[in-house]
């Protein structure tokens, strides 16, 4: 099981929390969450979060709407009834390419960029009517929170962090049921 | 920091003009054998035997493909109508006018792609210096090298231009001729504007105001280095603006000039766009090439792999600009099949297919799929692939600007064509360089020179 105490260390200062984060690093603690009220730049290397791979998947659905685009074209204008609209040839698909790369530029850009945001909500389990996963409310303000997990060492680390330069710490039971 | 062009390098470029001046003069001499008519009957009667045997070209002529028969059709049309608009011309007389029109075409190919890439860097620069850019200043001895070019380049383009149809015989602009203009009533009607008069002028004009903003850009550029207040950037910040508004408008009337108008016949609204998309990444591309050598050498420790990254994002950026500008154009004119619009692009397809699709895939599915990675933008020899693949695309890009239109289906790359990319890139290498060494690399006195060398993305 999971340690069921979490000590919550808070800070004012963005870049005091960075060098926190490099502090509690060294000293080989396992940091198991920091919440921020913004994005606080090189935050992410630090901890030493593996990189995202986003991008890869948004490529990925690209080359999906690609397809979906040149196969629908395909099948609706060149196969199942090539008629004769305005003189354009609807001989061969290569031939009438150019009236379709709008919708095939479209249809990419669509399927990458949707798919990859529902994709994000889907990985960082974002929904509406989500309960919102905040252990304490000032951290979408101006402070800053650091929690890590306490394996009988609550003193050590709380002179730790408070070396940091940590303005509040607090050692909570965890809430399973709050996630 | 400093920085001397290597004797290695100056005799490499000394060479490279050489074996160019002897493949241009070669070429010269090679369509000079066919003086009359009867040499290109003869010629004709050769190839015609040779082309029997061909059977691509017999199923062409036939034209038993739907669409080759549609397209034969437009193209007999177009011909009919410059037969009915010109004077009356054998087809010996017109194939005796590509050949000779081969040598000449090649050379202004060659001038002016070397020419585009240093105005495409001027104006990459003067962007930098109006955004008051924070990542570049570090490059911008590198970019001040490279303009350096701007001013020979373009004489040396006008002067073809002119040359052609004063000392040769109309062999790139067919509307210098009298003799057409004499028998065409569209180009009697565009004839206010293209003549050679103004066209020496405007060129002029054009070639005097880019010289003195890449003149006093530098001066203030190096006058910075030893200031201690800002007045020179702020001179510099100034004129630089002002030189994009005048750069917006000359470029695209040099791209009428200089390029559409070898086809005096077909106009298109968005050309001067296209010419400086074309113009631009071959420049973007040429910095970042640049850098990575002098990189190489140990001479630019304040460039780190976050400035490469943002050229390469530039490469990629703009060949994607350059792709939608040539699909707009292309897509257009498809579309609508104008006979009198169509014809410029019917060309191409029918006698240019590997050159014209070759440097859709050059130009934009190479640097789409190969800069598209983060990771790659940063390794300096995935750059210099990606950029001499985009360099040489754009070399037939501009091939094929000026080729269908003077030499048809006579075109080859050969050596007066080779011989003149050695030539221009021989004398542009020598430019670049020995402007290079005339100052210390890093523009030291720019306000922003140290979050550049701090840069990081």
């Amino acid at each position: 099981m999971e340690a069921s105490k979490v000590i919550h260390a808070i800070y004012t200062d963005d870049d005091v929390l960075m060098s926190a984060v490099k502090k509690v690093k060294a000293e080989k603690h396992h940091i198991e969450e920091i919440y921020t009220p913004f994005p606080v730049h090189g935050l992410d290397k630090a901890m030493g979060l593996a990189p995202t791979r986003i991008a890869i998947t948004s490529f990925m659905y690209g080359c999906v709407g690609l397809t979906v685009a040149i196969v629908m074209m395909n099948f609706i204008m060149i196969k199942d009834w090539p008629q004769d609209i305005g003189g354009k040839p609807s001989f061969s698909y290569l031939e009438n390419m150019p009236a379709f790369v709008p919708i095939m530029f479209e249809l990419t850009v669509f399927f990458a960029a949707h798919l990859m945001v529902i994709t994000f909500y889907l990985r960082s389990r974002m929904w509406p009517f989500k309960k919102a996963e905040n252990p304490d409310p000032r951290t979408t303000d101006d402070h800053f929170l650091m929690e890590i997990a306490v394996h009988n060492n609550e003193s050590e680390l709380a002179s730790l962090l408070k070396e940091t330069g940590a303005v509040e710490i607090n050692i909570v039971d965890k809430d399973e049921d709050a996630h | 920091m400093e920085y001397k062009i290597s004797n290695r390098l100056r005799t490499g470029a000394i060479i490279m003009i050489v074996l160019g001046l002897l493949g241009v003069g070669y070429g010269f001499m090679d369509s000079h054998h066919y003086q009359t008519v009867d040499d290109v009957k003869e010629l004709l009667a050769g190839e015609h035997h040779d082309g029997h045997a061909d059977s691509a070209h017999a199923t062409n002529d036939h034209g038993d493909d739907q669409g080759v028969t549609a397209s034969h059709g437009e193209d007999s049309h177009a011909d009919e109508a410059h037969v009915d608009e010109g004077h009356q011309m054998s087809h010996e007389e017109h194939v005796l006018h590509q050949i000779h029109n081969r040598p000449w075409s090649a050379l202004y190919v060659g001038a002016f792609f070397f020419f585009m890439i240093a105005l495409g860097v001027l104006a990459f620069y003067a962007i930098q210096y109006a955004a008051q850019a924070g990542w570049s200043p570090v490059l911008f001895r590198v970019m001040e090298g490279i303009t350096a070019y701007v001013l020979p380049g373009a004489v040396i383009v006008l002067l073809i231009a002119v040359a052609s149809g004063t000392i040769g015989h109309y062999n790139i602009f067919v509307w210098m001729d009298p003799e057409v203009v004499e028998h065409d009533k569209l180009i009697q009607g565009k004839s206010g504007y293209l003549n050679i008069t103004w066209f020496v002028i405007r060129g002029i004009i054009f070639i005097s105001g880019w010289a003195l903003y890449r003149h006093f850009s530098r001066k203030f550029s190096l006058a910075q280095d030893q200031a201690d207040d800002n007045k020179n950037f702020k001179k510099n910040f100034r004129i630089s603006a002002a030189f994009l508004v005048f750069y917006i408008y000359t470029e695209s009337m040099m791209a009428w000039d200089w390029v559409m108008s070898v086809d005096p016949h077909w106009f298109s609204t968005l050309f001067g766009w296209y010419v400086f998309a074309s113009m631009f990444v071959s420049g973007i591309t040429v910095i970042a090439m640049i850098t990575i050598y002098l990189k190489s050498k140990g001479l630019l420790e304040f460039v780190n792999d976050s400035h490469i990254h943002d050229l390469a994002k530039f490469m990629f950026g703009i060949s994607i600009f350059w792709t939608y500008l040539w699909f707009s154009q292309f897509m257009l004119i498809w579309y609508s099949n104008i006979p009198e619009e169509v014809t410029y692009f019917v060309t191409r397809i029918e006698h240019y297919k590997l050159p014209f699709f070759g440097m859709l895939a050059m130009n934009f599915i190479f640097p789409l799929l190969l800069l598209m990675n983060s990771d790659y933008k940063r390794i300096n020899w995935f750059v210099i692939m990606a950029g001499i693949v985009i360099l040489c695309g754009h070399y037939l890009d501009v091939f094929n600007w000026i080729m269908p239109a003077t030499v048809v289906d006579r075109w080859f790359i050969g050596a007066p064509e080779i011989g003149a990319i050695l030539l221009f890139g021989g004398l542009f290498l020598l430019v670049v360089f020995t402007a290079l060494g005339k100052a210390p690399l890093l523009a030291k006195g720019n306000p922003f020179i140290k979050e550049s060398e701090h840069f990081h993305y």
